[in-house]
């Protein structure tokens, strides 16, 4: 009974605060099914906040939003059947092996050959020789891996991933970018929050800026673009970023 | 209560007690500071102790070293759920199509399975050091049955903080009047040699009726009012605890 045609996520004048604190003023939008969809915003702009209530972890003080199709507030069960969260830090049990962190995940998501789709996933995201280990063990960008192979478990068609690369190396989040693509390429809706710009213009089909709890702009780079004077030709000295001369020294793969 | 319920509260069980297995210290430090206390109060302090009986001072001190070795031990229950909910994967299992209140659940079975282990331990040690009890098979399961229910209670009053506490040092600190607690009680000496206030506090308060009712189990003595003013304690605090620590849990999803 979802309904396919509908947008993935629809937002509507939601707001939420914490005593004082106004940490969401009245948000809208919309995301569409099988898009990449970033939420830019500084720290404390309440992209978390958002995020925690489509994934029906808080409750909204006022608005409303559906999560495909159902109500976060009414339908929480089937918005949770229908998402998966990787939330800000990478939500990992540390005692469990790689291996063992899919198989739970996928116990609790009541699937058949647990086994068989944690090393599916262990495969695809090159773990398998690190799946025995203890996550512990793992760098950020191996335990950020495995966060998101966790939350792919049982194919949600929705993933929220909140500042998925935050604290990580230039490698680890190249890496990290890529499996986002690849979600996006197998038609899974991505939200994602971020406070690197050049990660929203990387990923992102659509950007929305979040500041001081509402969305002030909200459109595709070209028009972000767009509403700034129109770009002027200049010459100027390509030099290589820092991060090139990392990588090229470093000898990254990606 | 979710269809899922039973199946999922054990996939998470089975999670906390690999922690358990793989970490046997939390188990081992749980039971090492009631021995400690059990050797320096036999043969230290015990000499000058006149406990009014002719049996060892092991057999008069154990049930209070019980009760310590439980007041210890939720400390790690407390601590496992600070764990999980600092390090984002309680939010993630929240987020899940899973039976919500499974992973409370899993955390409070867990503490029981941990701390009826330490004590198995803790009356090992009591044996080699001269503990005897002429209990039948009937007053063992009512001394485990008391026993379980204080576990139980004290578990819930440890969830509490787990879930709320903002540090690791707060989530276990609350632990530290409850292993105290018995020494203002009947459990190393008669309340009859205390001064009156002291005195009259240890004669009400909860440690000292179910001492009482656990030594005259062991004695083989009857158990008189003791047993049920330990049960109505044990119950009371229960059900004042788990209503608590359901109202700490639904205001921290909600």
């Amino acid at each position: 009974m979802t309904t396919q045609q509908a947008p993935a996520i629809q937002v509507h004048g939601l707001e939420k605060s914490y005593k004082e604190l106004h940490v969401l003023r009245g948000v809208d939008f919309e995301v569409a099914r099988g898009s990449i969809f970033a939420l830019l915003g500084s720290n404390g702009a309440g992209k978390t906040t958002a995020v925690k209530i489509l994934s029906t972890l808080l409750k909204p003080d006022a608005g409303t939003a559906r999560v495909n199709g159902f109500d976060v507030a009414t339908q929480a069960a089937n918005v949770r059947e229908s998402i998966s969260l990787t939330g800000q830090f990478a939500a990992v049990d540390e005692i469990l092996s790689g291996r063992e962190n899919l198989v739970l995940v996928a116990r609790l998501r009541h699937l058949k050959n647990p086994g068989r789709i944690a090393d599916e996933l262990l495969e695809r995201f090159s773990l398998t020789d690190a799946g025995g280990r203890k996550a512990a063990t793992y760098s950020g960008g191996m335990r950020r891996r495995l966060d998101i192979a966790m939350s792919l478990i049982g194919d949600p068609p929705i993933i929220f991933l909140d500042e998925p690369t935050t604290g990580l190396d230039p490698q680890a989040r190249i890496e990290v970018w890529q499996a986002v693509r690849e979600l996006a390429d197998r038609g899974t809706t991505v939200l994602l929050t971020t406070q690197y710009l050049d990660e929203a213009e990387q990923l992102a089909d659509r950007i929305a800026i979040l500041h001081e709890g509402r969305i002030i702009v909200n459109g595709t780079l070209d028009e972000l673009k767009q509403l700034l004077p129109p770009a002027k030709v200049e010459y100027v000295e390509k030099q290589p970023t820092l991060e090139d001369v990392f990588l090229t020294l470093v000898g990254t793969k990606a | 209560m979710s269809k899922h319920f039973f199946g999922d509260t054990t996939v998470l069980l089975g999670r906390s007690l690999r922690h358990i297995t793989r970490s046997p210290d939390t188990i081992i430090t749980t039971a090492i500071m009631p021995i400690a206390m059990m050797l320096m109060f036999v043969y230290v302090f015990g000499g000058a102790i006149r406990t009014g009986s002719d049996s060892s001072y092991v057999n008069y001190m154990l049930p209070g070293i019980l009760l310590i070795t439980v007041a210890s031990g939720i400390a790690y229950t407390a601590y496992r759920l600070f764990m999980d909910m600092k390090g984002g994967i309680f939010e993630r299992f929240q987020s899940m199509p899973t039976a919500r209140s499974s992973v409370l659940w899993a955390h409070v079975l867990t503490s029981l399975v941990a701390n009826l282990i330490s004590l198995v331990v803790v009356v090992l040690v009591a044996l080699l050091m001269g503990f005897r009890s002429g209990a039948g098979v009937p007053a063992w399961l009512a001394v485990a049955g008391i026993l379980i229910l204080f576990t139980l209670a004290l578990t819930w009053i440890a969830v509490i903080p787990g879930l709320s506490a903002k540090t690791m040092e707060g989530a276990s600190a609350f632990s530290y009047p409850l292993i105290f607690l018995p020494f203002l009680s009947s459990a190393f000496v008669p309340t009859a040699s205390m001064p009156g206030p002291v005195r009259f506090f240890a004669e009400h308060q909860p440690v000292t009726s179910i001492v009482n009712a656990i030594r005259a189990l062991f004695t083989g003595q009857p158990v008189g009012t003791d047993i049920w003013v330990a049960l109505a304690w044990c119950v009371g605090i229960l059900v004042v605890a788990y209503a608590f620590a359901m109202r700490t849990y639904r205001r921290k999803i909600s």
